[in-house]
């Protein structure tokens, strides 16, 4: 009946690694998880119902997940550009850009959050132009969404790229040599190799941005019902020593980010089928 | 990152417009506000901005930061390379599991990882009457902020190393151990001097997180002034308190640490680079002829 659950290895410290990361883990992940969960079952379904169904909280779930869902979009498009820009072209100042793509991984959300508003607010450096075109960045919907474009950024980038520079360029020379042009090349030759990776780069700065809230506070001004995200009810609810409304609240956010990572598990399989299939 | 076999010197006219669309979007989203940071902060001259960072409160605000990276950074790399040596040295089952369970903590809010914290050992949480009892106090003091920042920074070294160790592969260490190293010798002589530069990016990397961290150390800290305020807590005082110069010189700190972080990467990457040409067949084929190993080098 026992089945062999381990290959033998001659490295030694199976044991000791395995079980310091599995401790680690438990102490500092899997038990405050759980603590959440346990938390959440204490309610009864009808109040954990009535808090999350409150206007003020379908509201900032909508909020969340639409600016979330634009600002992905958005990063997914010029991200495949800037990471073919990054890989297929050389032009002066090529490394710096590259290196500099990672600052939102670098940047404290804060310090973003503080320095976008600066820039998109009505009287800022570019706040003050849109503005004349009746564009309102900063206090607004769209502000929430500049501050989310920012910190996905480099999210597609970084999962494109290396693909990318390992295409095969044969393909690409065969297509042409056969008459495709260069759209028809791109179309038909790249962009299936591309979609797991472009795929995969959409859902991880999708997760990223839902659970945002540093960057976003300053930009968003912070009105109930308009631009208040969910971690900031979340928040909210904490100032209030409202723990209960808190944990239903996280609770249902924690299920939609798993869920956000089930689906990109899911895409990522079935987008590598249907690029085998062809 | 960038190999240079495939690019070429754009020409075409769709290249510049591409490059162009980069550059403008880079431009809004990245380059401009990075600016306005050092910009802002330098408003009122240099005395004001020299000031401002010399407040005893952000004084106090940046030895904290210092202390909270100080214990979570090492305990995270610690982890990180025990958790990178059993994923990438055997094979066992759940090891998928592992993966995504060490990734978690990417998928939760950062107000939903201090918020953790507060249900387990805050005054109505789990432990709380417990810690009352003995007088203990993490909720609101420095044992919550640093456990909110290990939470937040937990996967940043491991994810650097993973894939780092399992591209190396097994071969020098079964080699090692052969020839009568034991475990901690092929540790620190074999697989170490091959993960340096991922394990240093990693623990840079993992150490801007920890010391920027902003919504989950919110969370537990309880804003109490020159105590349990962190830097970025400290920008966000002073900006609410319409104090723009004073935040914007804080904020330059965390700006300039984001900024070393990427230089910290790029060479590093410029290293590893350099280290897969070194050791291309060739290489290899040469310390065969010379009866000599890989690693005198």
């Amino acid at each position: 009946m026992k089945k062999k659950w381990k290959h033998p290895s001659i490295i030694p410290g199976f044991g000791l690694s395995l079980g310091y990361t599995i401790s680690y883990l438990s102490l500092l992940v899997l038990i405050p998880l759980a603590v959440l969960i346990l938390n959440a079952t204490s309610l009864t379904w009808e109040q954990f119902w009535q808090i999350v169904t409150a206007e003020r909280v379908v509201a900032s779930y909508k909020l969340s997940f639409l600016t979330s869902f634009i600002a992905a979009a958005i990063n997914t498009v010029f991200g495949v550009i800037i990471a073919w820009v990054l890989v297929r072209y050389r032009f002066p100042g090529k490394r710096i850009i590259d290196g500099l793509v990672d600052l939102p991984f670098a940047l404290p959300t804060a310090v973003a959050g503080i320095a976008l508003t600066a820039v998109y607010a009505p009287n800022g450096w570019i706040g003050q132009y849109l503005e004349e075109l009746g564009l309102k960045v900063a206090f607004t919907s769209v502000g929430v969404t500049t501050a989310l474009i920012f910190i996905g950024i480099p999210f597609v980038i970084r999962t494109v790229q290396p693909v990318l520079q390992d295409l095969d360029l044969q393909m690409e020379e065969a297509a042409a040599s056969l008459g495709a042009s260069r759209f028809v090349t791109f179309w038909r030759i790249i962009f299936p190799q591309l979609l797991p990776a472009t795929v995969t780069g959409f859902t991880l700065a999708l997760a990223r941005a839902v659970g945002e809230y540093g960057s976003v506070v300053f930009i968003s001004g912070n009105m109930p019902m308009k631009t208040e995200i969910a971690p900031l009810l979340i928040m909210t609810k904490l100032e209030q020593f409202d723990y209960e409304g808190a944990t239903a609240i996280a609770t249902v956010m924690l299920l939609l980010s798993f869920i956000i990572l089930f689906v990109t598990n899911l895409l990522q399989w079935w987008s590598r089928r249907i690029y085998r299939m062809e | 990152m960038s190999h240079t076999n495939q690019s070429q010197r754009a020409t075409h006219p769709t290249a510049w417009l591409m490059i162009a669309l980069s550059l403008v979007f880079l431009g809004l989203f990245l380059i401009v506000p990075l600016i306005a940071v050092f910009s802002e902060a330098l408003k009122g001259g240099v005395g004001a901005f020299l000031s401002a960072i010399d407040e005893p409160e952000t004084m106090a605000a940046i030895r904290l930061t210092l202390l909270v990276a100080v214990i979570a950074v090492p305990l995270n790399a610690i982890f990180g390379v025990a958790a990178a040596w059993v994923i990438a040295k055997y094979q066992f089952r759940g090891k998928n599991l592992l993966l995504t369970l060490i990734d978690l903590p990417l998928a939760v809010s950062p107000v939903i990882s201090g918020f953790l914290f507060v249900l387990l050992f805050g005054s109505q949480g789990l432990l709380g009457p417990w810690l009352a009892e003995h007088d203990l106090k993490i909720i609101f003091a420095v044992p919550g902020i640093v456990l909110a920042t290990v939470f937040v920074t937990f996967p940043y070294v491991a994810r650097e190393l993973i894939p780092a160790m399992q591209s190396l592969g097994n071969d020098e260490e079964e080699a090692a151990i052969s020839l009568g190293a034991n475990g901690w010798q092929t540790f620190y002589r074999v697989t170490l001097p091959n993960i340096k530069w991922g394990l240093l990016y990693g623990v840079i990397l993992c150490n801007a997180r920890a010391m920027g961290e902003f919504g989950a150390v919110s969370v537990v800290s309880g804003h109490i002034r020159g105590l349990t305020n962190t830097i970025p807590l400290q920008v966000e005082i002073l900006y609410n308190e319409y104090n723009f110069v004073a935040a914007f010189s804080v904020a330059t700190l965390l700006a300039i640490l984001a900024i070393v972080t990427l230089i910290v990467k790029s060479i590093m990457e410029w290293k590893a680079e350099r280290q897969t040409i070194e050791q291309e067949p060739d290489m290899i084929v040469r310390a065969y002829e010379t009866g000599g190993s890989i690693h005198g080098h």
